[in-house]
């Protein structure tokens, strides 16, 4: 399918730099709305500040860019102001689980009906490079020029632990995967979170050994691992390596949610 | 030794030179090339101090109280909604006396979203309790960072300063600076020796609750202290110019005043502009004159009477606005002059990056001649439509 009809058009070109992961995740997006015959006129896209957060400003329908971490709690007042209103939050590492990170937490205790898509480059990308609470131990950025030695978050562990009722986290590379989980999350009552892992070849990539883009889609499907097969290789008493990225449906449950019209 | 620098790799190097032993700030346009040049500097060992990754603004500054509070300088830098979110541990800082000394690398605010240069995120802060120093060009941004130690730290001073200078326009400029050494920064800014601060074989607890009885006598002290570095920041701006040659000594700085019948008031980069504008009126017969603000808070008062008394018209340049009131220099420049004679107009310009160039002096100079002032310069009317 194409998007000509949920892009705004007279706004490209977009301001994200070539192979950037960012478009991808707003491909399986639209196609996941589009899936689920949503109509433009009852979605309002939020965000925060960021490349990722730049996403809603390409988008036909009704949006509110806001202040750097807090899309989760515009989108909250949105939502309980008009739960006819179907609220679906883009969000990047930083905006979430740094400058924001409170307030997604609550968002999940809460389990406000909301959908929040974060892309998770594992970087501050748009001021340019700085270690964010997702990089990896050992990883380059500007603020820590000899590798991070800080533990890096788990999101989807976090979202699960605090009470959302759905959590996935795909890659960029697993566009199918990636759409039907957002579809799913769209579909699901209650706060649903996928984390969609992405390339930042400028700011991420060229600064760790993945230069090309197609280096870092290639480690996130080489590096990749099933929830389920993950589990089965606890059961088993295998380990799992550290940089293994695990994938698939985290959590889905159904906690009284709040937003969520009678 | 004079180098050609970024100004924000000058003014890293110099708060380096300045020696805090904790550093935590979270990256914002246009002020992140100087914490990542301070992470380069902790990370190779080139200073000796502790980097703090810090989630957000929030947590710098009360990283930072924190780290003060414990008997370390400390350093953080910010711009516009960066220092929004700090509003308020700024307050914190203020009240609790800490010398936390933090750049603004000055910026609008929003919505809508700007990352271009006005000072209205500073002014904002005005009333915070904050010294607050304007820099013209890269190396005035620099060496304030030194004066702006010495003065917060000062026992009859304690209070948090910023050092403010142009995002930007001067942040992302190379101009040449000229560093001082790590033995004239070390004679100029003695260690930090902290008036008071957490040990626990002498207890002391801070920011706790103030009663009505009580809490004015705090608000008083603050205003105290703000007043006391009037003379205290020229005070160290002396001693620099005597060590290094360049002259701080003024709260303000007057540029072809003496027999101007008309002044311009600005802060910060646009003053260079001004001096430029200035020299060519001056040329073609015009007697006009700049008084620069170097110190905002404390607010120069007597200086600007003195400065201003020869004048007939006063063109204040103010990059922000109090909303539903006027430029908050202008309001100041007023309050000064109450009583004179002096004319007083406003000009809000340059909001949200809008250039300004000598031609623009030269109308707002005009305009001021004819009587025609408080008003938003340079608005373009067909967006208005
Ligand atoms: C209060 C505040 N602090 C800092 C910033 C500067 N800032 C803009 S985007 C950003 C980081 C964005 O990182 P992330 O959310 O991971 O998005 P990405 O650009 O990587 O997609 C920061 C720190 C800001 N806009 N507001
Ligand atoms: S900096 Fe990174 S995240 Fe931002 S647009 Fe470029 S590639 Fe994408
Ligand atoms: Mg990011």
């Amino acid at each position: 399918m194409t998007f000509d009809e949920w892009l705004r058009v007279d706004r490209l070109p977009h301001i994200y730099c070539a192979g950037c992961g960012n478009g991808t995740v707003i491909n399986c997006t639209l196609s996941a709305v589009d899936q689920m015959g949503w109509k433009k006129e009852e979605i309002v896209f939020v965000s925060g500040i960021g490349c990722s957060s730049r996403a809603p400003g390409y988008i036909v329908t009704d949006s509110l860019h806001t202040t750097h971490g807090r899309a989760i709690a515009f989108a909250t007042g949105i939502k309980m102001a008009n739960p006819d209103l179907k609220v679906v939050v883009f969000t990047g590492d930083g905006d979430l689980a740094a400058i924001g990170g409170n307030h997604f937490i609550h968002g999940c205790r809460r389990n406000i009906d909301l959908t929040v898509i974060c892309m998770n480059n594992m970087i501050y990308g748009m001021t340019g490079g700085q270690g964010s609470p997702t990089t990896p131990r050992g990883a380059l950025s500007t603020t820590t020029p000899y590798g991070s030695s800080e533990a890096a978050f788990d999101l989807c562990g976090l979202a699960a632990a605090a009470g959302a009722n759905y959590v996935a986290r795909y890659t960029s590379y697993h566009v199918k995967e990636l759409t039907l989980a957002i579809r799913t999350g769209l579909g699901n009552p209650g706060f649903s979170f996928i984390e969609a892992l992405v390339q930042c070849p400028t700011n991420y990539g060229r600064r760790n050994k993945l230069r090309q883009v197609s280096d870092q889609i290639e480690y996130f499907k080489s590096h990749a691992i099933l929830a389920q097969k993950a589990e089965r290789m606890r059961e088993e008493g295998k380990k799992i390596p550290d940089d293994m990225i695990i994938i698939g449906e985290l959590a889905r449950r159904n906690r009284p949610a709040l937003g969520v019209r009678k | 030794m004079l180098e050609i620098m970024e100004g924000s790799h000058a003014v890293a190097k110099s708060v380096g030179l300045c020696r805090p032993g904790v550093i935590a700030a979270y990256p914002i346009t246009p002020q992140t090339h100087i914490v990542e040049a301070l992470a380069d500097m902790v990370a190779d060992c080139s200073i000796d101090a502790e980097y703090i990754t810090v989630e957000s603004e929030f947590s710098a500054l009360s990283a930072c109280l924190g780290a003060s509070a414990a008997g370390s300088r400390v350093y953080s830098a910010t711009t516009s909604q960066g220092l929004a979110l700090m509003f308020e541990v700024c307050f914190n800082c203020a009240g609790m006396r800490f010398p936390v000394v933090m750049s603004i690398v000055n910026r609008a605010m929003g919505a809508p979203l700007s990352i271009w240069n006005d000072q209205q995120d500073s002014i904002s802060l005005r009333d915070s309790g904050w010294l607050q120093l304007y820099a013209e060009d890269n190396q005035e941004a620099a060496d304030l960072h030194y004066i702006a130690y010495r003065v917060a730290e000062d026992h009859r001073v304690l209070l948090p300063a910023f050092v403010c200078f142009d995002g930007f326009i001067l942040s992302h400029t190379y101009e040449p600076v000229d560093m001082l050494t790590r033995k004239q920064a070390e004679s100029y800014l003695p260690p930090f020796k902290p008036y008071h601060r957490l040990d626990a074989a002498d207890p002391i607890s801070f920011g706790l609750f103030a009663a009505p009885d009580y809490y004015m006598e705090f608000r008083y002290a603050i205003d105290q202290a703000m007043k006391q570095a009037r003379s205290i920041i020229p005070e160290a701006g002396t001693e620099f110019s005597e060590m290094f040659g360049r002259d701080y000594s003024g709260l303000t700085e007057a540029y072809r005043i003496d027999d101007a019948d008309c002044a311009i008031v600005a802060m910060g980069s646009i003053c260079g502009t001004v001096k430029d504008a200035i020299d060519e009126m001056r040329n073609a017969g015009k007697k006009v004159g700049l008084l620069k603000l170097r110190a905002f808070r404390p607010f120069p008062e007597k200086e600007v009477q003195k400065a201003l008394a020869g004048v007939s018209t006063v063109a204040v340049l103010d990059k922000n606005i109090s909303l539903g009131s006027k430029g908050a220099v202008a309001l100041e420049i007023r309050d000064a002059l109450y009583g004179s004679q002096i004319t007083v107009l406003d000009y809000i310009i340059a909001l949200g990056g809008r250039d300004v160039r000598k031609k623009d002096i030269a109308t707002v100079v005009a305009s001021a001649e004819a009587g025609v002032g408080d008003l938003f310069y340079g608005l373009r009317e067909e967006v208005l439509k």
